[in-house]
């Protein structure tokens, strides 16, 4: 168990144009477990999209190694490669369909490449579009097709040559909440049925907490932090990571919770299923006799637990707000700071 | 206007579009894999070379900047060579390919050129060779904009056959030289532009027809 499907060793990539660089990424090493679905989020601009496209060798690197099931893809030669990539699908925010073909004859392609024979082509190509329930359009055209639908048209042609790794670069950015959510089911069950590994780039938030097991943060062209999904969530350690997690964290110039008090002190508190059925905040109250402010709440589901998170706004003086944090803690619910 | 003349106009008809016809699938068969080496050499496409690139573009620049008057001088001796005459309709079927030929490999080059880079990463994503990538996603997808192009290409070499008339090569330019310019007999001259006029409508509207009906988005 737990085999490594992809180990990143100093990757560095670096563009130059016309005599200026751009350093994409630096150093990034991380490891991808086999059967995992492995989220890897990022602002834009951060160099994720780089990355994914290190993992295929679309992109070429400047330094480190990449070993997909230990063997270094740097070093194949060009059909080599193409033998490789045949095992490593990808699908994209366009979906980047052939508008010209139908979509059995778009789901049929990767195995011509791989020199299947025609007949059972088409039968693969039937069963996939079984998979993501769309055999009664592979007459279609895409251009008939909704965003969502020509989606899994994409996922059922990523999974026609039998990939040992499904790379996923922001597969969703173009599809609306509700398509979104049914992509993300789809993957999560190909995962789990297929034990195929998936690999997400995206920059958004609740696409990991929704399906990703673990999550690697990538800030600036390096690895802010990685682990599981749900400790990342609870307690995050990178100021990028923070970023992410925070409530509207996006926006990165103003404190949306300002109360205008220049002593005010703010903590985001997270807690699970567990400490959730307790009504703390009143227990709070009730034992120590210190109050905080509530500036906003919400529950999710995390990587499939329930999660909850509060903003809450401490006492001003000093030593209330140790009994306040210290009395969280001993509860066991992480505490963050809320940066200003 | 007599019989004769009016069987000379038909005959003209016939020549006209034994030319175009004959030109326009010589200079597709020469020019659109010409036209493929441009945009796939091309900097950037998936069999950048700088070299292979920078000699072709020239040759198909400067063919195309000879005005085809001069080429059809040019390339007497060699049509003399090919046919073993430089007179008349099949005569002149070598000029005018000569001359189609750049102008073809530009527009499939453009034509290529419009089909979005992302198909084109998910070929190579697949593990696809760059022939494969080349004839199963670029081409396929180019065919509505390759149709479009081919209809004008055609109507071009259209007016260019008549202009091979001047040295020789039959067609209804021969005759509108021949009747209405040297005989001053205005009326064929009138007749023989109507006739182009609607031959090189009805191309352009075949065009256009085609490309819509194998246009799938």
């Amino acid at each position: 168990m737990n085999q490594k499907i992809y180990e990143l060793k100093n990757i560095t990539k670096i563009y130059r144009n016309e005599g200026t660089e751009f350093t994409a990424l630096k150093n990034v090493s991380l490891d991808i477990n086999e059967g995992e679905i492995f989220g890897i989020i990022g602002m834009s601009g951060a160099g994720k999209s780089t990355l994914v496209r290190t993992l295929n060798r679309l992109e070429e690197i400047d330094g480190g190694e990449i070993l997909f099931l230990g063997n270094d893809i740097g070093k194949l030669k060009a059909p080599e490669l193409r033998k490789v990539r045949q095992s490593i699908s990808m699908i994209f925010q366009s979906f980047n369909l052939l508008m010209q073909k139908s979509v059995l004859d778009n789901v049929m392609i990767p195995l011509k490449i791989a020199k299947v024979p025609k007949a059972e082509r088409k039968r693969t190509a039937l069963e996939m579009l079984k998979v993501v329930g769309l055999e009664d359009k592979k007459d279609s055209y895409p251009s008939k097709l909704s965003g969502g639908q020509r989606q899994r048209v994409a996922i059922a042609r990523a999974l026609a040559a039998n990939p040992k790794v499904l790379l996923c670069d922001e597969a969703t950015s173009a599809l609306d909440p509700k398509m979104t959510e049914e992509i993300l089911e789809l993957l999560k069950e190909i995962n789990r049925t297929r034990k195929l590994t998936v690999i997400i780039i995206t920059h958004e938030m609740s696409v990991v907490e929704k399906i990703c097991d673990r999550v690697a943060i990538i800030d600036a062209g390096e690895l802010a932090e990685v682990g599981e999904v749900t400790d990342i969530f609870t307690n995050p350690q990178s100021e990028a990571a923070k970023h992410l997690i925070l409530p509207n964290g996006e926006a990165d110039t103003t404190n949306p919770f300002d109360s205008g008090n220049p002593d005010s002190h703010l903590v985001r508190i997270a807690f699970d299923g567990t400490s959730a059925n307790e009504p703390f905040i009143a227990n709070l109250v009730e034992e120590t006799g210190k109050k905080v402010n509530i500036l906003s709440a919400n529950t999710k589901s995390v990587g499939g637990i329930g999660f909850g998170q509060m903003v809450v706004e401490l006492p001003k003086n000093k030593e209330d707000q140790q009994i306040v944090l210290n009395y969280f803690r001993g509860k066991g619910l992480s505490v963050v700071e809320v940066n200003e | 206007m007599g019989t004769y003349l009016r069987d000379a106009i038909l005959m003209g008809i016939i020549e006209t579009l034994q030319m175009t016809f004959f030109s326009s699938i010589f200079a597709y068969i020469l020019g659109l894999p010409v036209g493929i080496i441009l945009y796939a050499t091309a900097k950037d496409h998936i069999l950048e070379n700088r070299a292979v690139n920078a000699a072709v573009g020239a040759i198909v620049n400067i063919l195309r900047s000879l005005p085809f008057l001069i080429l059809l001088v040019l390339m007497i001796p060699v049509t003399r060579f090919i046919v073993g005459s430089s007179i008349g309709t099949t005569a002149s079927i070598v000029p005018l390919t000569v001359g189609a030929i750049p102008i073809v490999a530009r527009m499939v080059e453009s034509s290529l050129n419009e089909v979005p880079s992302g198909i084109i990463e998910a070929g190579n994503s697949m593990g696809a060779s760059p022939a494969f990538v080349i004839f199963n996603f670029i081409l396929p997808e180019a065919v509505p904009s390759l149709l479009l192009g081919g209809a004008i290409n055609v109507a071009t070499i259209l007016g260019y056959s008549a202009m091979a008339g001047v040295i020789g090569g039959g067609g209804l330019g021969a005759i509108a030289l021949q009747y209405g310019y040297y005989r001053y007999e205005k009326s064929v001259l009138w007749v023989t532009v109507a006739l182009l006029v609607v031959m090189v409508m009805l191309i352009q509207e075949a065009g256009g027809f085609l490309s819509k009906k194998t246009r799938r988005s």
